[in-house]
């Protein structure tokens, strides 16, 4: 297949995503539960703030992902880098200035940048933006390895009990005795850096908060009335699963999710500041803080970098918070803290 | 009493042999010994007799069998061995960097739990005003800072701007206290947020309790119902929760030892990841880990010792 074909197929990962978003969207709000908590949500002014700004990072992060196959320069390019890529400069420069910063003799820099440029001479903004569609990765891959594994093991061992429950209690006691940027750092230099990897290592830590909880909900639900009388009724245990006891342990394993979430995007900035993060080629906020580890110590001080990768990842991870808060209380108003 | 201690003991027994199966399987099952002589060795293309020698002289060469005991029997005894990158004894360098780092992370700890709880009894018994609004207002954003911009931050602020102590170094003899305020209290500003967060949660808990109710009827003031009912009853939740932030503590050692020069484990442990030292990490980790069931244990305890409904199971 020529490249020009594979990378414009690539832009369908995107937008398949984008779909399934929507379809569950409309088809939550038709449920009363779900209905009822996107009202509320729509009610709750810093919920509403906190979902723009979510919004503004994810419309980055899908026009990061959308791109097509650069025949020049044999790579992909992305709708954010022809928009937002510019030549390097020589060296460091601050916002909008016209001269370069620490060098002997300052030279006069091609064009302004808007938040300035980092050591190499590349554009911060746009470094910036770069990071956005990884932090997304991350979270979403991790989640994606931690909610089904969560799911699976915290219902087997809630409904089941006996040997099975034994088991699945000693393999997450195991593992969350051993504190978890230990174990991580640990997988991540055995496995090699990457997003891969490190989504790999969050998400072996992750898995065992969320299956607790699953386990213990599963175990409260198991001698409900509705469940004792469905086993009678002859229905099988996987439906049940699935059908009866999956559905009432949702909101928690939502709320769960959206608040771990910003913990995710938090823990690759550490990871990759621990050299134990993303590749140097990809863009993340993780390396851009690395970067800046000593520019704070030259003269002048360099505060760009480290500002805006700072704004950028506190950005995303308030308004994660924030929403999770709101929609904690939108679904559960008991759970209200 | 002693029952219990000694039941909770021997239930730590089957854990660390899970642990150490499962740093077992991590170092010396997933990756080969080739790749990580590879990666020790500092020439970008290694001749093969040079990867092979690297493999020997490590001992990667050794059978399963005594890689297994490396694994587990060594790890009990504290047997370590030598770091792959510096050829050091791993242990003598645990014990010179230990003292180091339980100055700081018992500082932090013993600064970030008293904090909490007091911010919590503040923001609990002003609870739906301002005060408790503002709380966690501040909890959230707090908590949504990268740990390393609070280093790099609290770095230049504190140390480089308003001089309150060294940007680099560790010198007990010359004054303990300044070489520890700074990254003492970047780690108590990185870590306090979520404990707040908790603390309050526990309080609120128990002020909806009946027995409150019944002490407000009898005109107990609200002050008083606050320091002797509640916050006495919301402790054991408090104590169970300490533990948690040693992972946290970690952390900071890992982060703020390295960042301004204190010669402790995390700044060892910083090291061995730059230098791709597999022994030295495979030691950290199963120290951590030990630490850290230790802790567990020793919440349990407390928790027996304040709540004796937990003894009787």
């Amino acid at each position: 297949m020529s490249p020009t074909l594979l990378h414009l197929l690539y832009n369908l990962s995107p937008l398949a995503l984008i779909g399934v978003a929507v379809v569950i969207f409309l088809r939550a709000r038709q449920t009363p539960l779900w209905g009822e908590a996107f009202r509320r949500l729509a009610r709750n002014p810093s919920a509403r703030v906190a979902m723009a700004v979510i919004g503004i990072y994810a419309t980055i992060g899908i026009a990061d992902s959308v791109g097509w196959y650069d025949a020049t320069t044999q790579e992909r390019r992305t709708v954010i880098d022809a928009i937002f890529e510019r030549k390097p400069e020589r060296t460091y420069s601050a916002p909008l200035a016209e001269m370069t910063t620490g060098e002997a003799k300052p030279q006069k820099i091609r064009e302004k940048h808007i938040l300035g440029t980092d050591s190499i001479g590349a554009d911060v903004f746009y470094r910036t933006l770069k990071g956005v569609r990884t932090a997304f990765q991350i979270g979403g891959m991790t989640v994606l390895i931690v909610t089904p594994l969560a799911l699976l093991l915290g219902l087997t061992a809630g409904y089941y009990g006996k040997w099975r429950d034994d088991v699945i209690t000693y393999i997450y006691t195991v593992l969350s005795s051993v504190p978890g940027i230990l174990l991580q750092i640990a997988m991540v230099l055995v496995l090699g850096k990457g997003i891969i990897q490190i989504c790999l290592a969050l998400g072996i830590t992750r898995w065992v908060g969320l299956c607790r909880m699953v386990r213990g909900e599963t175990i409260k639900h198991r001698e409900r009335e509705y469940v004792r009388s469905a086993k009678a009724l002859g229905v099988t245990d996987m439906v049940i699963l699935v059908r009866h006891i999956l559905p009432n342990l949702l909101p928690v394993v939502i709320i769960s999710t959206t608040l771990g979430f910003s913990n995710l995007v938090l823990s690759e900035a550490i990871l990759s500041y621990l050299g134990v993060g993303v590749p140097d080629n990809v863009g993340s906020w993780g390396n851009m803080i690395d970067a800046a580890r000593d520019e704070l110590a030259r003269d002048p001080v360099i505060w760009w970098n480290l500002t805006a990768a700072t704004g950028a990842i506190t950005g995303l991870a308030l308004s994660l918070n924030l929403f999770g808060d709101a929609l904690r209380d939108a679904v559960d108003p008991r759970l209200r803290s | 009493m002693l029952r219990f201690i000694l039941r909770r003991l021997l239930q730590a027994i089957p854990t660390l042999l899970g642990v150490l199966t499962l740093t077992w399987f991590l170092f010396f099952g997933t990756a080969s010994a080739e790749s990580i002589a590879r990666r020790n060795l500092s020439s970008k293309d290694p001749t093969p007799a040079q990867v092979q020698g690297w493999i020997k002289e490590h001992g990667y060469d050794q059978p399963p069998a005594v890689q297994l005991r490396k694994a587990t029997v060594d790890m009990l005894m504290f047997k370590f061995g030598k770091s792959d990158a510096t050829k050091e004894d791993i242990w003598t360098r645990i014990r010179q960097g230990a003292g180091p780092s339980i100055v700081v992370s018992s500082t932090i700890f013993i600064g970030t739990v008293f904090g909490a709880i007091l911010v919590a009894v503040l923001a609990a018994a002003f609870r739906g005003t301002y005060i408790d609004k503002t709380t966690t207002i501040v909890c959230v954003l707090l908590m949504s800072v990268v740990y390393t911009v609070y280093v790099i931050g609290g770095q230049y602020f504190l140390s480089k701007q308003l001089r309150y102590g060294p940007i680099w170094g560790f010198d007990p003899a010359s004054g303990l206290f300044k070489y520890i305020l700074v990254p003492s209290a970047i780690g108590f500003a990185a870590g306090i947020a979520t404990e707040i967060r908790l603390y309050r949660t526990f309080l609120l808990d128990e002020i909806s309790q009946d027995y409150v109710r019944t002490a407000r009827a009898k005109g107990v003031s609200e002050t008083r119902i606050l320091a002797q009912h509640v916050l006495k009853n919301a402790l054991i939740p408090i104590i169970t929760n300490t533990v948690a932030v040693i992972p946290g503590l970690i952390l900071g050692g890992l982060l703020l030892e390295n960042f301004f020069g204190i010669p402790g484990l995390g700044s060892y442990l910083f090291e061995a990841l730059g230098s791709n030292d597999f022994s030295v990490v495979r030691a950290m980790v199963f120290l951590g880990t030990l630490l850290y069931i230790f802790g567990l244990i020793m919440t349990d305890i407390a928790y027996a010792i304040v709540d004796p409904r937990v003894r009787i199971d």
